[in-house]
């Protein structure tokens, strides 16, 4: 397996490096995970003539600095060495911006592995009259440069060939640069540290990485001997090493660029055109609302067909076992258990499957850059990237493809506070829990102003909160855990281009893959340990006392009044398992916790059950209360009986005040655990979402015991 | 001392130098912003911040705060000629 040589392709953001990859890949590609990192590794087998050979999509990447965990692997990619493993990197470069691309690729061909440059979108060149005069530019660089249009495949056999025949040439030369004496010397210090690599022209290379890379400090885990080689090099000199290595580099670019390119260059007349309303003052502002309104609209409106399939198919599944299968506790598990498991992770693959395809539109076209340009300036006050936004308001819908939509942050900690902070934001799950509080306590309230009923204000406010809580947690969580560097935002604005369709479902696809595979084994697994904490242990005498119910029913009654009968003893006879479920005992435990936020055992339950995801909240209710777990925040049967709850001293369970407390609960809570398990897959540790978890679940107790108890001192509400 | 963040949509300018956080000073750097290239500022977002900017042939977006980091010296609308670095620079 590992004999294979590699076909590395690297290249800048934008520069077509995916849509390279997918046409030499086809349908063979495979997504796996970079060890250790949750950076996605697509890789493909392909066959070239007779040479197979292993394909890697490399992240793309400016520069070889490591300043991001994909950059990291880029340059580990690239540079790293490994025994008996032979690689040629393909570097894609954006024919229109050439200059860029030449950057990137001198740093490949410092490193002396096999190179091709594939110049793509030769096609938007011509139409810009840039002329590029590849044999020159191939025989300045000393490698083949070849000239492509990826997207309609043109040129592709061309490299194929080429990136063969390096393999079988060998090292490029050296790219002549001037590096100055400062520079010289620096590198030969810090390469001294790097004893271990054997070939002498990589040395150098990394030590020039470790120069540059080295001030980043946390990202990196550098050999403290690299960094102290670093260190002695930096206060050896007075000279701006950094301007200088760059310096040298674009000297050489500059002069590649002067005499094999002629023409005018992008004139970005179209980009201006379009530019000119979409960052426009107003008409910009409206057309962002109107994006953004329409992924909205997907996450919230679209999805809602597809996931009532995905709901009917397993109920469908589920009768259909009960009907075949013989009653017993295997039945159970199979099928509240195994199938709702399954049930739980197929329900999230509509919004994640539309909230991918839009976003990698987005990216595509080139609007999402234009996003973070328009609404930076809101974001950054509480720590955020502009492009964090998409995320945010994902958030509003479900934070599961929420938290994967931060895969769009390069930035370590951008993303993390931003997948941290955004399960805050009032999910769509959460509005069947504020509708049933409302409903039940506030129906029969008042109006405000005479417009708006009290409810109505109640159900803002939640939604108010939700958004303040997620800002405040982002800057908090920027000043305190992810404390860093000053965040930026220099980002490129690329020009806008038509989106591939096949790149577009191709990336989707393995998004939803990666979900079903990382995260949803860890929510399958979660369901069930759920079900077995909602249903064990069974209380045999129960079961007995209520077959003796059903048999004096059977001979009493007939007909609807045995019907009807024999269903209330079916609710109750739940409820009286679920009471001494492993559930309904830790319930009943934490009551004393639970009392001074108003909430007794019942609703305790309620709030263990929503783990499962939040709406569940109503359906365990359902049955804690008898009334069985078919019903919906709609049934009036279920508010009436929550309407009559008590204390055991006589006092209302759910007084307005008790309603408010609970809906502030779930405001805060991280109840949801197929958020904690997206977090971990996207965070890579168990770490983050543990600090999520714990922070959400101490908010949203301080803050409804906050709520109940100064509300109650103050005589609102009781 | 003119700097980048300073300048108006339609100015051009030539980089004098990057001076800031040093994950930020290298990531300009890389993305071109060196001594001596020439930009041009194109507009700013919609709420003021940030700015795009203009140069290599390509568009780059950056906050007010990075682009406070980088000195340049304004070159003259009207001509394309190539101003001296250290020519007197007109007042914003």
């Amino acid at each position: 397996m590992s004999a294979l040589p590699q076909v590395l392709v690297a290249g800048n953001p934008n520069a077509g490096k995916t849509t390279l990859f997918n046409q030499l890949a086809g349908t063979r590609a495979r997504t796996g995970n970079y060890p250790g990192v949750t950076v996605d590794r697509r890789s493909a087998r392909i066959t070239i003539g007779e040479r197979e050979l292993e394909l890697v999509d490399i992240p793309g990447t400016y520069s070889l600095t490591s300043s991001s965990p994909e950059e990291r692997i880029a340059v580990d990619a690239i540079l790293g060495e490994k025994d008996g493993e032979t690689k040629v990197v393909c570097v894609v470069a954006d024919a229109t911006a050439l200059a860029r691309g030449l950057y990137l690729s001198l740093q490949v061909l410092e490193c002396g592995f096999p190179t091709v440059l594939a110049l793509n979108m030769m096609d938007e060149a011509r139409a810009l009259d840039l002329t590029i005069d590849t044999d020159g530019l191939a025989e300045a660089l000393g490698c083949p440069v070849v000239p492509i249009v990826a997207r309609r495949r043109e040129g592709l056999e061309a490299l194929q060939s080429a990136l063969v025949q390096v393999l079988d040439d060998g090292p490029p030369p050296m790219p002549e640069l001037e590096w100055g004496p400062a520079v010289e010397a620096a590198v030969a210090r810090v390469s001294e540290a790097y004893a271990d690599v054997p070939d002498p022209r990589r040395r150098e290379a990394w030590a020039r990485w470790a120069l540059m890379s080295e001030l980043d400090e946390a990202e990196l885990e550098l050999p403290a001997k690299v960094r102290e080689a670093c260190e002695a090099a930096r206060s050896a000199t007075e000279e701006d090493l950094d301007v200088q290595l760059v310096a040298a580099r674009y000297a050489a670019v500059d002069e590649l660029v002067g005499e094999h390119v002629s023409g005018e260059g992008p004139s970005h007349t179209r980009n201006d055109g379009l530019d000119r309303w979409l960052t426009h003052p107003v008409l910009g502002m409206l057309a962002f609302a109107l994006v953004m309104l329409v992924v909205f609209e997907a996450l919230f409106s679209w999805s809602e067909p597809f996931i009532g399939w995905v709901e009917s198919a397993i109920v469908f599944s589920q009768d259909m076992l009960r009907a075949t299968m013989p009653e017993g506790i295997f039945t159970d598990l199979l099928v509240e258990g195994v199938v709702a498991g399954v049930g739980n992770v197929l329900v999230f693959v509509p919004q994640i499957a539309l909230l991918f395809f839009l976003l990698g539109f987005l990216e595509d076209c080139g609007y999402l850059a234009r996003v973070a340009f328009v609404i930076d300036r809101l974001m950054k006050g509480v720590g955020l990237h502009g492009k964090a936004f998409v995320p945010l308001l994902g958030g509003f819908a479900c934070a599961v493809p929420a938290v994967m939509a931060t895969r769009t942050l390069s930035d370590r900690r951008d993303r993390l506070v931003t997948m941290l902070a955004l399960p805050l934001m009032s999910c769509s799950a959460r509005l069947p829990v504020y509708v049933l509080v409302v409903a039940t306590v506030f129906a029969h309230q008042g109006d405000v102003f005479g417009i708006l009923s009290v409810g109505a204000v109640a159900l803002f406010s939640m939604y108010a909160l939700s958004l303040g809580a997620t800002l405040a947690a982002a800057a908090l969580l920027r000043r305190t855990v992810l404390r860093g560097p000053r965040p930026t935002m220099v980002l490129e604005l690329p020009p806008y281009r038509m989106p591939l369709g096949r790149n577009l479902l191709l990336s989707t696809g393995s998004r939803v893959k990666t979900f079903l595979v990382d995260a949803g084994t860890v929510i399958l697994a979660l369901t069930i340990v759920l079900w077995a904490l909602l249903t064990f242990p069974k209380d045999p005498a129960v079961a007995e006392r209520f077959a003796a119910e059903r048999a004096e029913v059977a001979a009493t009654l007939d007909g609807e009044t045995e019907a009807d009968a024999l269903v209330a003893i079916d609710g109750a006879e739940a409820s009286a398992q679920l009471e001494r479920s492993a559930a309904g005992r830790l319930g009943k435990a934490i009551e004393p916790a639970l009392e001074p936020l108003g909430m007794d055992w019942r609703l305790g339950i309620g709030v263990i059950g929503a783990f499962a995801a939040r709406e569940v909240f109503v359906s365990t209710l359902g049955i804690v209360f008898g009334v069985g777990d078919e019903v919906d925040e709609e049934s009036e049967t279920l508010r009436e009986e929550l309407r009559a709850a008590e204390w055991p001293d006589g006092r209302t369970l759910m007084t307005p005040l008790a309603g408010v407390a609970l809906m502030v609960f779930f405001v805060f809570a991280c109840q949801c655990m197929s958020t904690i398990a997206v977090v971990r897959r996207e965070s890579g540790s168990w770490k983050w979402p543990a600090l999520m978890f714990t922070y959400m679940t101490v908010l949203a107790y301080v803050a409804a015991l906050l709520v109940f108890q100064v509300g109650s001192a103050m005589g609102w509400g009781t | 001392m003119t700097v980048l963040g300073d300048l108006s949509p339609g100015d051009r300018a030539r980089v004098q130098g990057v001076r800031c956080a040093p994950a930020v000073r290298r990531r300009l750097l890389e993305m071109g912003l060196l001594p001596g290239t020439e930009l041009s500022v194109v507009r700013r977002a919609p709420l003021g911040d940030p700015i795009e900017v203009r140069l290599r042939g390509y568009s780059l977006s950056l906050r007010k705060s990075e682009a406070a980091g980088v000195t340049v010296s304004l070159v003259p609308r009207a001509s394309t000629e190539r101003a001296p670095a250290s020519a007197p620079l007109p007042a914003e």
